[in-house]
């Protein structure tokens, strides 16, 4: 084929930089962790006895285990479902050709940049359950005062909050960039043909949208699942009662203060499974039912 | 995470063509100025807890714990920033930040380019390979592999190291993926002209495809930078000295936990807004590059 250049010993000197990385830090701990799921590891002598499938048995029927499923589970479709809805509204509403897209862009971008673990912080301020300025909002609106550091569905809502308002500029700014690829002419078309607003987002906008969208799908789901771990920890460190208890944060519990490395490691291999599920999703879903404008 | 999320996915995105801008009609549209208030409001309502923040940096600890909160600033922001500063050691963690973040970034960009070259401009034995060897890891995030890993490090003797922080933050192929697809876009002409003129392989990659992914470089680097300087759990787990840690852990000790400490959130505050300044900065700069790198990979 043209276009190569001729090279025995160059390709592999380029190569050796990112192979060498790669299979250090990321397949021989790959191997490792699937190693260790099939042990049970001592904390106190670090000394492994085989013991099969047991560590995924215990696991499966495992309550705390099976609780910390469903927490993640909630956590992201409260994400993932209130991001892309709520900034997906807002980029249609705005969909008419912007000037000041731009200006937008720069002020809805910021919060991306932010780390969970500082989003948490801010966010434990404005919810501190006697200053915190939402509380007393929300006191004033409803009369009630829920402490956040005492009741589980409220803490895992607050989180929630927090979680998605570090994405929600982020989701804006990639509906605004999608929509400019719908042809105006188009949802004018339909309008003089009858259509009502409703018929033509669902039946025009929403379908060339769908690139933008399952992008943002899955960028939101793998940061519900994997990187909030800073703001889990810096809010409420997976309580009141493990009502916040995400499955990378029960992790880590199980591995860094447990010492309990065989059942951790079988824990690291569902969620590679899970991270494997999404991806294959990704690469599969990407090419097929989704229109390219 | 994201990084990698983000790299992968906008891969998959295909260009979005512009269309043009529809003439305008009215003098006066007021649906425009509906939209317009719809997006200010939803500034706000994303800009109001930085700027809550921001007000608590400058105030006292009696003007925070005030009912109902003060809204506005106060006086005492340089007493409170020169404080954080002092407590937490705030130059420390912001150079072991800076150094995170720019080493994981330059790195995994640097080991990018070198293999998607390779894979791009060679024919070599072996490489189907490589190639799959690279791509089957296309997504593993830090978090997941997260035990393993440490050990890892702990057998190379990398805990409490820059190296350890780093490096294996630079162990995922997006950015290989990403500029593969880059060079795969370079017309063929340009390699065979280079190759008529004598240009041998590093020269080529040096002086022509450089220049011309300048633009994918930018954007990545805002993606690994912000990625790096944020890292949480990874530093938590394999720095365990003043002098290592890194700032996003550093702030921790300063917030006020309810009925054990003053509630000092205007120190706490104050750090807040110096640890994230710079990946804001980094974003507002780069903003441009950030949003097309992300939705148009082929450019």
């Amino acid at each position: 084929m043209e276009g190569r250049f001729p090279g025995r010993i160059l390709p592999y000197a380029l190569l050796f930089p990112s192979i060498a990385v790669i299979a250090v830090f990321l397949l021989v701990p790959a191997v490792e962790a699937l190693r260790l799921s099939f042990f049970e590891v001592s904390p106190f002598t670090g000394h492994g006895t085989f013991v099969g499938l047991a560590n995924f048995g215990e696991l499966v029927s495992s309550e705390i285990y099976r609780h910390s499923l469903k927490v993640t589970l909630l956590f992201a479709v409260g994400v993932v479902a209130l991001g892309l809805a709520g900034s997906l509204a807002v980029a249609v509403l705005a969909s008419l050709r912007l000037p000041g897209f731009g200006v937008y862009r720069a002020v809805l971008l910021w919060p991306y940049a932010l780390s969970p673990a500082v989003a948490g912080t801010i966010w434990a301020l404005l919810f501190d359950p006697s200053t915190g300025p939402v509380t007393v909002l929300l006191r004033a609106v409803t009369g009630l005062s829920p402490n956040w550091m005492m009741d589980g569905t409220y803490a895992l809502a607050v989180t929630v909050v927090a979680a998605t308002w570090k994405m929600l500029g982020f989701n804006i700014v990639f509906f605004l960039a999608g929509l400019q690829a719908v042809p105006q002419e188009l949802r004018e078309a339909a309008q003089v043909d009858g259509a009502g607003a409703v018929r033509v987002f669902w039946r025009i906008t929403f379908p060339i949208l769908s690139p933008v969208t399952f992008f943002l799908f899955v960028m939101n789901s793998l940061y519900a699942f994997f990187e909030v771990f800073g703001l889990i920890d810096v809010m409420t460190q997976g309580g009141p009662g493990g009502a916040t208890e995400i499955l990378v944060y029960r992790l880590y519990q199980d591995a860094f203060i447990s010492a309990r490395w065989g059942i951790a490691s079988a824990q690291s291999i569902l969620l590679f499974v899970m991270v494997g599920v999404l991806t294959l999703l990704q690469f599969r879903l990407a090419g097929r039912r989704v229109v390219y404008a | 995470m994201s990084a990698d999320g983000a790299l992968t996915a906008s891969a998959r995105v295909e260009a979005l063509p512009r269309i043009a801008e529809a003439p305008r009609r009215a003098p006066v549209d007021w649906g425009a100025v509906a939209v317009h208030a719809l997006l200010l409001l939803c500034v706000a309502v994303i800009a109001f807890p930085l700027y809550y923040a921001f007000v608590i940096s400058t105030q006292t600890v009696e003007e925070v714990i005030a009912r109902p909160p003060m809204l506005s600033p106060s006086g005492h922001m340089f007493e409170n920033y020169v404080e954080a500063w002092t407590r937490a050691h705030m130059a420390r963690l912001l150079w072991n930040s800076a150094i995170v973040a720019v080493v994981s970034a330059v790195g995994k960009i640097a080991i990018s380019v070198l293999s998607a070259f390779a894979i791009v401009y060679f024919d070599f034995r072996g490489k189907a390979v490589a190639f799959w060897m690279i791509f089957v890891t296309l997504m593993l995030p830090v978090e997941v592999r997260i035990m393993s890993t440490y050990e890892v490090i702990g057998d190379l003797g990398w805990l409490n190291s820059y190296a350890g922080l780093t490096v294996p933050l630079m162990a995922s192929a997006t950015a290989t993926f990403l500029f593969r697809q880059f060079y795969l876009t370079v017309p063929n002409e340009l390699v065979e002209a280079a190759q008529l003129d004598g240009v041998g392989p590093l020269r080529f990659l040096w002086s022509f495809l450089l220049p011309l992914s300048w633009a994918n470089i930018a954007a990545l680097f805002v993606v690994l930078f912000i990625y790096g300087w944020n890292q949480y759990l990874w530093p938590l787990m394999i720095t365990n000295t003043e002098a290592m840690r890194v700032v996003v852990i550093g702030l921790q000790d300063l917030i006020p936990r309810t009925g054990t400490h003053i509630p000092e959130w205007n120190v706490m505050m104050a750090a807040a807004m110096m640890a994230l300044l710079p990946p804001v900065a980094v974003i507002l700069f780069m903003q441009r590059w950030f949003v097309k790198g992300l939705i148009e990979s082929e450019k």
